[in-house]
C-alpha cells in the first residue's frame, strides 16, 4: 500500500499518497491551481510557470506540477506575490497569441480562454506590450488536422504526447528564444514527416493550435468498439443529425485507455459511405460448372438469376449469407493442399484469425497462410 | 641544442611513475640552451589579432640571418593579459617586456637586446604621468596589484609543448595525488582550500566532488565547462589557449577524486585556437602515457575528449550543456537532480569551469593551506576578470578575492582614458548588474556583488564612462537575453522580449511614465519564474540600472533627454551661428546633404534630413568647434 504523507496546503491539512505532485494533492483537496503546460497523461515539463507555488523553507517558487509532496510540507498556492507573477505570465502569453476567439475552432473548449476568467490580468500593462501578428503559415498538409503555430503557446504537451503516448517522435521544439516552435524534422509539412496522424497530440493541445479539420460538436455519444482491427479499442462515437461526426477514445477501456490510432480516430466515414457493402456479393461469373448451380439460385434484388451468366461477367450480384457460405464451401472443395493459399485480415479479431489459420492448415491441408498486416 | 627534448624522442619514452616524471623534467632542464636567451612572443588571440604571428616570423628569419638560430629560442606563448598593448614580446633571460612590437622592430631587438644586452627604450611601457619607463613585467602597474595563480603559466610557457609545462612543475600535482593520496584525501583538501566554482554560482567545489564521489555507480564523468558564452569575456579562452595542460591536470585530479575515468572538455567552436591547443595537449599527454590506462602506475585510468559547442550562450548552463553533449537541443532542465547525482547519460557528473579546474591543479601542487591564505574569509583564492570597456588597460587581470572594484579599475586597469568620468561597471557578463561610482570600494566577492544586484558570473567586467547611456546599455543586454533564452519558460522567452521592446521605446523617446514600473514587474517575473540561471539573472541589468540610475530613465521618459548623447532619437546636432566660419568642411562631409550653406554663408543643419551620424561634429575644426550635440534642451541660436 502506498504511504500517505501529511502536508499543509493553504493552511489546510491534507494527506496525499507518496509520489504525487503538489498539484494533484491540491486538486484532490479541491484547491485550484492554474496550469497550462500540465497534462496528466504525460510527464511534466514545468514550462508555463503558472502553477508556481510557495513552499516553506525553499528559496524559490516551485512548479507544483512537478514537485512531489513531502512530509510536513507547508505550501501556499496563492498570495499577492504569486498572483502578480501569474498575471504577468498570462499577459505575456496573450501578448504572443493570435486570440481571435470568434473564429477559433477551439473556442469554448480552450484552456487559455478558461484561464483568462480565473486570472485577473492587468489591462494597462497588457496593452503596453508589443503584440506581433506572427502570421506564420498554417500547416494544413495533414488530411485530418491542422497546425496553426500562431495559436501555439509552446506548452510542449504535443511533443511529450508524441514521444510518450504515440511513441512516434514526429515533432519536437526547434530553435530558441522567441523563435521557439513546434516542428517536424527539418521543418517539413506534417504530411511529409513520420507523423502517423494518430491525433493524440490534437486531442491534448490545450488551445487552438492543433485542431481537427472537422470540428463539429456532437449532440450525443455512443459507446462502442472500434471495428478497424483486432485490438478492439473502446471508443465513443459522437453523433449529430444521425451521422457520426467524430470519435474519441474511451479512457475507461482497459485495452486502449483512451488512445486511438488514425483509423479509429478519423476513419469513421465508411459507416455512411454509399459504396459500403451491406450484403454479401458474388461476382456473377464462374468458369466452374459446379458453382453455377448455386449461382443459379442467387437472387438479384429478390428475383432468381435466370439469364446466362456470361453476360454478367464482372458484375456483382447480391446474395444472402447462407448462399454465400454455400458458394464458398462448394468452391473450396475443389482444392486441396498447396493448390490453395489464404490471406487473413487485420480487421478480424484475434480469435477469428486463429480459427482461419487452423482451417487452412487442418481442413485445407496447407501452410500457405499469411496476413495482410505483414504485407 | 636549440629545443629541449625534441618530441620524437618522447615517442618511446613513457612517464609511468612519479619518478620517471622527475627524470623527464631533469632531462629537459639539462637540455636547455646555455645562454638562456629566449624570445617569447605572445600569441594569444589578442596579440595575434594585432599581428604577433608576423612578428614571430620576423624573429625566426632575422635570427637566422644574423646567425643566431642556435643561441636563441623563439617561442610562442599564450595571453599575457595586457592585450591592448599587443603584440607583446618578452626577451629572456633578463625578462624585458616590450609592447606594441611590430615586425620592423625585430632587427633592432635582435641586434640591441640579444646581441648587445641593451634595451630598446621606445618599446618599453611608460608611465604617462611621470615618464618613468618599466623594464620588467612585474614593475608595470598593470601587473603589480595582480596575483597570478591561475594565469601563472599563461604567457610564460609554450602552450603546445608538454616539456615546457613539465619544466614549470607540470603534472607534479597529479603525481602527488595518484601516488600518495586517497580520493577522500583529495576531496578533503579541496574542501579545506575553500575553493568555490568559478563558473558563476560559486558553489563549493569540494562539496560537489564529495556528492559525486558518494553517488552510486561505476561510470562517472568529469566535464570541463569551456563554453564561455558571455560577450566580451575571454578568461577561459586565454587559459585554454595559453595553459591547456593545467586544465587537463585539474581534470585528472577531479577524475581521481570522484572515481571517473572519462573527461570531456566542452569548448565553443568559435575558439579554434583553444580547441587546437587542447587537442595537441591531449595528444602529447597520451603520447607520454599521462592520459590513458594506469596513469603513472597508480591503476587510475583517465581519458579526455573534446566536444565542440555550437555557440549558444545557454549551453554554458550545466544541464543544457549535458543535453548538448548528448545530442539534444540545449535546453536546461530543473534541478534537482543535480548533475553530480544524475548528469551525462544519467551518470554522476562533475561539471567544473576551466578556471576552477586550473585552481585545483595549483591547490594540489602547493597545498590547501597555501591556497586558503589567499583571498578573504569566505572567498578564497583569486579571480580572473576580463577587463573591457572604457578603461586604459583592456585585458585579462587576475586579482585576489576581496580586491575592491576601484583597485581593479584604477590601479590595475589604469582608470578611464580621455579625461572622462566613470559611470558604472558591470560585472558578471550579460546577466550582471551595473554598479555605480558610490559602490566602487566594494570588495569583489560572490556575496557582496549579489547584495548590490550584480553577480560574479564567470568574470566579465565592463567599465563604462559618462559617454555611455545607461538605458541603452540595459537595452543592449536585454537584446542579448531575448536571443539567448532557450525559450522554454514563458517569462524568460516573452518577458525578455517585452522588456527589450519597452527599453527600446524609451531610448527612442517613446517611453511612458508607467514604463519603469512595468519593467520592474516584468523583471521580477522573469527572475522568479524561470527554470535556469539565465532567466534568474538576465533581468539584473534592468533592475540594477533602475535602482542606481533611475534619474536617467526619468530623463529619457519625461524630458526626452539622453544625457550621454547616445540615443539618436533624442539628440540633435546644431551649428552655432556665432562660431561657424563657413568653411564648408561639414557641408561636404555630411553623407545625406543635410547641411545648408555656402562660402561666406553660415551653415545650418536641416533637421528633417539629418540622420544624426555626428560626422559634422567630427570634421568641424577644433579651433572653431561650431557643431554641438544636444538632447532635451532648448536651443538658443
Ligand atoms: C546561462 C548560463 C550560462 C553559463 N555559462 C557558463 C560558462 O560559459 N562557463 C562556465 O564555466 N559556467 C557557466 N555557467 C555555470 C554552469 O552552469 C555551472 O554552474 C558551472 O560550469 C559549474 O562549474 P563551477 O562549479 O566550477 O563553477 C552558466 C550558467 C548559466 C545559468
Ligand atoms: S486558442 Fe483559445 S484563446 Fe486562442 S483564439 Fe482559440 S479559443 Fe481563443
Ligand atoms: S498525430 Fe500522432 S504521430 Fe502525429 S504528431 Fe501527433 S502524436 Fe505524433
Ligand atoms: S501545438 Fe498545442 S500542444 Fe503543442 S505546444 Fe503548441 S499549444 Fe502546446
Ligand atoms: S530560464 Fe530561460 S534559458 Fe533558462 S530554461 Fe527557462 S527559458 Fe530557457
Ligand atoms: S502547469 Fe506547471 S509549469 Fe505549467
Amino acid at each position: 500500500m502506498t504511504k500517505h504523507v501529511p502536508l499543509t496546503i493553504n493552511g489546510v491539512e491534507v494527506r496525499a499518497p507518496e509520489g504525487t505532485t503538489i498539484l494533484t494533492a491540491a486538486q484532490d483537496a479541491g484547491i485550484y491551481i492554474p496550469t497550462l503546460c500540465h497534462c496528466p497523461d504525460v510527464s511534466s515539463q514545468g514550462v508555463c510557470r503558472l502553477c508556481l507555488v510557495k513552499i516553506e523553507k525553499r528559496r524559490r517558487l516551485e512548479p507544483s506540477c512537478r514537485t512531489l509532496v513531502e512530509e510536513g510540507m507547508v505550501v501556499v498556492t496563492d498570495d499577492a506575490e504569486i498572483e502578480q507573477l501569474r498575471q504577468v505570465i498570462l499577459e505575456l502569453i496573450l501578448s504572443d497569441h493570435d486570440f481571435n476567439c470568434l473564429l477559433c475552432p477551439k473556442s469554448g473548449n480552450c484552456r487559455l480562454q478558461e484561464l483568462v476568467t480565473h486570472i485577473d490580468y492587468n489591462e494597462r500593462r497588457f496593452n503596453r506590450f508589443e503584440h506581433v501578428a506572427k502570421e506564420l503559415p498554417i500547416d494544413t498538409s495533414n488530411p485530418f488536422f491542422n497546425f496553426n503555430p500562431n495559436k501555439c503557446i509552446h506548452c510542449t504537451i504535443c511533443v511529450r504526447t508524441c514521444n510518450e503516448i504515440s511513441g512516434t517522435h514526429a515533432i519536437d521544439m526547434a530553435h530558441r528564444g522567441y523563435d521557439l516552435k513546434v516542428s517536424t524534422f527539418a521543418n517539413k509539412p506534417l504530411k511529409e514527416s513520420v507523423c502517423v496522424s494518430c491525433g493524440e497530440c490534437v486531442e491534448r493541445c490545450p488551445v487552438g493550435a492543433l485542431t481537427p479539420k472537422k470540428v463539429e460538436h456532437p449532440t450525443r455519444e455512443v459507446k462502442t468498439t472500434c471495428t478497424h482491427c483486432g485490438v478492439g479499442c473502446g471508443l465513443y462515437l459522437g453523433i449529430r443529425g444521425g451521422a457520426i461526426i467524430r470519435a474519441r477514445g474511451d479512457r475507461e477501456n482497459p485495452v486502449n485507455q483512451g488512445n486511438l490510432c488514425v483509423r479509429g480516430r478519423y476513419g469513421h466515414e465508411f459507416v455512411d459511405c454509399h459504396e459500403r457493402l451491406s450484403f454479401p456479393l458474388v461476382r456473377a461469373y464462374d468458369e466452374y460448372a459446379q458453382a453455377s448451380s448455386i449461382v443459379d439460385e442467387v437472387t438479384e434484388k429478390g428475383k432468381p438469376v435466370t439469364a446466362p451468366l456470361v453476360k454478367r461477367e464482372g458484375k456483382f450480384v447480391e446474395i444472402t449469407w447462407d448462399q454465400a457460405i454455400k458458394y464458398v464451401a462448394s468452391t473450396l472443395s475443389h482444392y486441396k493442399g498447396d493448390q490453395f493459399s489464404a490471406i487473413s485480415s487485420a480487421k478480424c479479431t484475434n480469435e477469428e484469425n486463429y480459427l482461419f489459420q487452423k482451417f487452412v492448415r487442418v481442413v485445407m491441408g496447407t501452410n500457405n497462410i499469411d496476413h495482410c498486416a505483414r504485407l | 641544442m636549440k629545443k629541449p627534448a625534441p618530441r620524437e624522442s618522447s615517442k618511446s619514452f613513457k612517464i609511468d611513475s612519479p619518478e620517471s616524471l622527475q627524470l623527464f623534467k631533469k632531462s629537459i632542464v639539462a637540455g636547455e640552451s646555455a645562454t638562456g636567451k629566449e624570445v617569447v612572443i605572445c600569441c594569444g588571440s589578442g596579440c595575434m589579432s594585432s599581428g604577433s604571428e608576423h612578428v614571430r616570423e620576423a624573429f625566426v628569419s632575422e635570427s637566422k640571418q644574423q646567425g643566431l638560430e642556435d643561441e636563441v629560442t623563439i617561442k610562442r606563448s599564450g595571453c599575457r593579459g595586457l592585450c591592448v598593448r599587443g603584440p607583446i614580446v618578452v626577451v629572456d633571460p633578463d625578462d624585458i617586456f616590450y609592447q606594441y612590437v611590430t615586425k620592423e622592430d625585430v632587427p633592432e631587438i635582435i641586434s640591441e637586446t640579444l646581441l648587445e644586452n641593451r634595451v630598446v627604450e621606445k618599446l618599453l611601457d611608460e608611465d604617462p604621468a611621470t615618464g618613468k619607463k618599466y623594464l620588467h613585467e612585474d614593475d608595470i602597474p598593470f601587473y603589480k596589484k595582480q596575483k597570478r595563480v591561475v594565469l601563472k603559466n599563461c604567457g610564460r610557457i609554450d602552450p603546445t609543448s608538454i616539456e615546457d609545462y613539465i619544466k614549470v612543475d607540470g603534472f607534479q600535482a597529479v603525481a602527488k595525488v595518484v601516488s600518495r593520496m586517497t580520493p577522500e584525501e583529495v576531496i578533503e583538501d579541496i574542501k579545506l582550500s575553500g575553493l568555490r566554482g568559478r563558473g558563476g554560482a560559486g558553489f563549493p567545489t569540494g562539496i560537489k566532488w564529495e556528492t559525486a564521489g558518494n553517488a552510486p555507480g561505476e561510470e562517472k564523468y568529469i566535464i570541463c565547462n569551456g563554453d564561455e558564452g558571455d560577450p566580451g569575456a575571454f578568461m577561459d579562452r586565454s587559459v585554454m589557449e595559453g595553459d591547456p595542460f593545467s586544465v587537463l591536470e585539474g581534470m585528472m585530479i577531479a577524475g581521481y577524486a570522484v572515481g571517473a575515468s572519462r573527461g570531456i572538455i566542452y569548448v565553443r567552436a568559435e575558439y579554434p585556437l583553444a580547441v587546437h591547443h587542447l587537442s595537441t595537449a591531449i595528444a602529447q599527454c597520451a603520447d607520454l602515457g599521462l592520459l590513458g590506462r594506469d596513469v603513472m602506475g597508480s591503476g587510475f585510468d583517465f581519458e579526455i575528449k573534446i566536444v565542440k559547442g555550437a555557440g549558444a550562450f545557454v549551453c554554458g548552463e550545466e544541464t543544457a550543456l549535458i543535453a548538448s553533449v548528448e545530442g539534444r537541443s540545449g535546453q536546461p532542465r530543473p534541478k534537482p537532480p543535480f548533475p553530480a547525482i544524475q548528469g551525462l547519460w544519467g551518470k554522476p557528473t562533475i561539471i567544473n569551469n576551466v578556471e576552477t579546474l586550473v585552481n585545483v591543479s595549483r591547490i594540489m601542487l602547493n597545498g590547501a593551506e597555501w591556497y586558503s591564505k589567499i583571498g578573504t574569509e569566505t572567498n578564497k583564492g583569486t579571480k580572473i576578470f576580463s577587463l573591457v570597456g572604457t578603461v586604459r588597460n583592456v585585458g585579462l587581470v587576475e586579482v585576489e578575492m576581496g580586491t575592491t572594484l576601484r583597485e581593479i579599475i584604477y590601479d590595475v586597469g589604469g582608470g578611464i582614458p580621455g579625461g572622462k568620468r566613470f559611470k558604472a561597471v558591470q560585472t558578471g557578463g550579460p546577466s550582471g548588474g551595473c554598479i555605480p561610482e558610490e559602490l566602487l570600494d566594494l570588495p569583489v566577492e560572490y556575496e557582496t556583488l549579489a547584495n548590490v544586484g550584480s553577480i560574479m558570473g564567470s568574470g566579465g567586467m565592463l567599465v563604462m564612462d559618462e559617454s555611455t547611456c545607461i538605458v541603452n546599455i540595459a537595452r543592449y543586454f536585454l537584446d542579448f537575453a531575448q536571443h539567448e533564452s532557450c525559450g522554454q519558460c514563458v517569462p524568460c522567452r516573452l518577458g525578455t522580449k517585452q522588456m527589450f521592446k519597452i527599453l527600446k521605446d524609451i531610448t527612442k523617446g517613446e517611453g511612458n511614465p508607467q514604463d519603469i514600473n512595468t519593467l520592474f514587474y516584468l523583471a521580477e517575473a522573469v527572475k522568479a519564474g524561470s527554470i535556469c540561471g539565465l532567466g534568474m539573472t538576465v533581468p539584473n541589468p534592468v533592475l540594477s540600472t533602475i535602482k542606481y540610475f533611475r534619474d536617467e530613465y526619468r530623463e529619457h521618459i519625461h524630458e526626452k533627454r539622453c544625457r550621454a548623447l547616445v540615443c539618436r532619437s533624442l539628440i540633435s546636432y546644431h551649428i552655432k551661428e556665432y562660431k561657424c566660419k563657413a568653411c564648408l568642411k561639414c557641408l561636404q562631409a555630411c553623407p545625406v546633404d543635410a547641411i545648408i550653406g555656402a562660402k561666406w554663408q553660415v551653415h545650418e543643419i536641416d533637421q528633417t534630413k539629418c540622420v544624426k551620424c555626428g560626422t559634422c561634429m567630427e570634421v568641424c575644426p577644433s579651433r572653431f568647434s561650431a557643431v554641438e550635440c544636444v538632447s532635451g534642451q532648448v536651443i538658443e541660436d
